[in-house]
């Protein structure tokens, strides 16, 4: 079975700033790590070859640098990684992002299963996996926290739902989104590393997945980011004085006036 | 990201100014054949269609009579007073000639009108978020002054059109078939791009669930169309277009998103992050019934089975708590949660807490509030050592009040706190449950 992983490098931390006097982000010296609700995908996707045989191939659309997420995904079991890069990808929002994604999925071709992670931790959104789903014309199945089976071209899988479990049967190929209860990522190994070490990996530009240059970039973006700002505090707040009995006493006032008490 | 705002100047629209027109032989209209906001009256005088207008100044510009001029709102005046304040310098032309282009893709905008809201459902139960964005969609609604219209989709579901009517929508696109018995990406985002294709909205919101997020992921892609996720603040701006407020890097800072030039404008929006608006009994509506040429058999996906997470008396549920007392990495260890129990019980709360606490293993994640949690709105909400990190905050700061306690009198969390006291939780909250029982046992004797 060929499984095809889709993950994301991004920032290590959320503590971004805003540098006040140009209005830009500050991201200096900010580590880049793989988006850790990918390491989910990863390794369900090294599990399913385990149980089932094939091949588990990783795919980032991302910078020149993003291809040692690629080699940490070799470590832990994966077998190949291809980095989408070009500089006409620069700026793309969620839609322009499941394009690129989906002509190099389309690329690879002999695929049975989409793995991504249920949504990245800097971009938030969730929607890259149900976009690549639409532009491949295959089924999404999102939040799946246990591979029963695949046989005969079924999938079988639990999936979470916000009233609880779903137990769904989808055809293969599918895409689907993994939630963190499906599994513990595994650590690299000895030998991982090694394979990792002298991996080849392959890189496709624009050019070679034949992308419209239109459907890509601040070009392909439908949406816009007009303006970025710190969160307004706008509370008026009382600090309570005194001892803390007086403390505790006023503040118990004030309940009072709310009719808690 | 693009770091600027950009103020974009308001185009206006064409009005015949009474009395000027020469009935010179319709030429105004030919020359609006892109948008065709024009048609001529017996007298050979033109009706504009202010709703069709773009604003590209043709009409004005062939008129020989100098009859038609373009009309401001006072909100768009004021920009352009604004502008033209900034550029004395710099003499720009008046307002930009629009190529055809750019006149087709305004064509092609306008044709979109309304907002919708996507009432969402598992096995006919609504999921509340619907409603808060039937609250929020009305505001736009009226901002654009255009219709508040619902989509159900799902089997034997009627009734949630009359519920979509009590928290004002005034149309319901209703689509009610066995297809739709559970939710399947397939057939639930076939089935709302039919709808938009037919009836082309403006805004489409979608509750930022788990299924709302893939669904409204699923039907962006086929429409190629923007979709902001996970939204805090909804908005018109001076040119129609919906602005759109969204945390980034876990609530450090906001962004201000826009779809300009798709439509229609797609947004998810998470539970309690709206207020729910009142409900309203005797509203009533128009339900628009819709079928889809579909059959199960174009779907292979199946739903075998629903497991409903058991609610027994054990599982709380934080976001819906009015009162919430809520614990930090300050409670130092799992047994002090016992103490916050205490002032729970006494107030009718639910004991919640943040993700540090989480992570120590002292509480299970279903308690978490914060952008990795739970977000809520409670009445009241009790910050017991809880530093307050940004996404903390932005899970909890729309509560009504906020109540912190915490010994480092720069913690974050008394930015927000509308009641601040410096001081141990541990020590300072069965303080408070105890004055609380005093002031009971005290009322109980005086009333």
């Amino acid at each position: 079975m060929n499984i095809v992983v889709c993950i994301k490098q991004v920032p290590s931390t959320t503590e971004v700033k805003i540098n006040s006097e140009t209005n830009t982000l500050v991201r200096e010296g900010v580590e880049s790590i793989i988006n850790p609700f990918d390491t989910y995908a990863i390794e369900e996707g090294v599990r399913l070859k385990e149980r089932f045989g094939g091949k588990v191939t990783i795919l980032t659309m991302g910078p020149p640098q993003a291809d040692i997420a690629l080699k940490e995904c070799i470590e832990v079991g994966a077998d190949e990684g291809i980095l989408v890069s070009d500089r006409a990808f620069a700026g793309s929002d969620t839609l322009a992002t499941s394009y690129v994604l989906s002509k190099a999925i389309e690329k690879i071709g002999d695929y049975d299963l989409v793995i991504s992670g249920k949504q990245t931790m800097d971009g938030d959104t969730g929607q890259v996996g149900p976009g690549i789903a639409q532009r491949l014309g295959i089924p999404f199945v999102a939040y799946v926290s246990r591979v029963d089976d695949i046989s005969d071209g079924k999938m079988k899988a639990e999936r979470m739902i916000d009233e609880g479990h779903e137990v769904v049967e989808a055809p293969v190929p599918c895409v689907m989104s993994v939630s963190k209860e499906i599994n513990v990522p595994r650590l690299p190994s000895l030998r991982g590393k090694m394979k990792a070490k002298s991996a080849q990996l392959t890189v496709w530009s624009a050019q070679d997945l034949g992308i419209e240059d239109n459907k890509v970039g601040l070009a392909g973006s439908p949406t816009f980011v007009m303006q970025i700002f710190s969160p307004k505090r706008e509370r008026q707040s009382e600090m309570l004085e005194g001892s803390s009995a007086e403390q505790v006493s006023a503040l118990c006032d004030k309940l009072s006036e709310m009719k808690v008490v | 990201m693009a770091e600027e705002k950009k103020i974009k100047k308001p185009r206006g629209i064409a009005k015949l100014i009474e009395g000027k027109c020469i009935a010179c032989g319709a030429r105004c209209q030919s020359a609006c054949n892109k948008a065709n906001a024009i048609e001529m009256n017996e007298n050979g005088e033109p009706i504009i269609d202010a709703s069709k207008c773009i604003g590209c100044r043709k009409c004005v510009k062939i008129c020989p009579a100098e009859a038609i001029e373009m009309y401001f709102t006072p909100e768009e005046q004021k920009i352009l007073d604004e502008l033209a304040a900034q550029k004395t310098e710099a003499a720009e032309p008046e307002t930009e000639d629009l190529t055809a282009e750019e006149i087709e893709a305004l064509v092609k905008l306008k044709a979109y009108k309304g907002v919708w809201v996507f009432v969402e459902q598992t096995e006919g139960q609504p999921a509340e978020v619907s409603w808060e964005l039937l609250g929020t969609g009305a505001e736009l609604a009226a901002s654009l002054s255009v219709e508040l219209c619902s989509v159900v989709i799902g089997q034997d579901v009627e009734l949630l059109c009359a519920e979509s009517f009590s928290y004002g929508a005034s149309k319901v696109y209703l689509m009610d078939d066995p297809i739709f018995k559970y939710y399947r990406t397939e057939p639930y985002y076939k089935a709302i791009h039919y709808l938009i294709e037919k009836y082309k909205p403006e805004i489409v919101l979608f509750g930022a669930t788990g299924l709302g997020r893939d669904l409204a992921g699923a039907v962006a892609t086929k429409l190629e169309t923007g979709l902001t996720a996970d939204c805090t603040g909804l908005a018109i701006d001076e040119n129609g277009c919906l602005l759109q407020t969204r945390p980034a890097f876990g609530g450090n800072i906001m962004a201000t998103i826009l779809t300009e030039r798709t439509r229609p404008q797609m947004s998810t929006v998470r539970p309690y992050v709206m207020p729910m608006p009142e409900k309203n009994d005797t509203g009533t509506g128009e339900i628009i019934r819709e079928s889809m040429n579909a059959n199960e058999e174009d779907f292979t996906t199946k739903v075998l089975e629903i497991i409903r997470d058991s609610k027994s008396a054990e599982t709380v549920d934080v976001a819906t708590a009015q009162v919430l007392v809520s614990g930090g990495r300050g409670m130092c260890g799992a047994e002090n949660f016992q103490i916050l129990q205490e002032l729970a019980d006494e107030i009718g709360g639910v004991v919640a807490c943040s993700r540090a606490v989480v992570e120590a293993g002292w509480m299970p994640q279903e308690r978490q509030v914060g952008q990795t949690g739970k977000t809520v709105r409670p009445n009241i909400y009790i910050a017991c050592g809880i530093s307050g990190a940004i996404q903390h905050l932005v899970g909890m700061q729309e509560s009504d009040v906020i109540i912190a306690i915490n010994q480092d009198p720069k913690a974050p969390i008394f930015e927000v706190a509308t009641y601040g006291i410096v001081g141990n939780a541990m020590k300072v909250i069965p303080l408070i449950t105890e004055r609380i029982r005093e002031l009971r046992a005290k009322k109980a004797v005086g009333g």
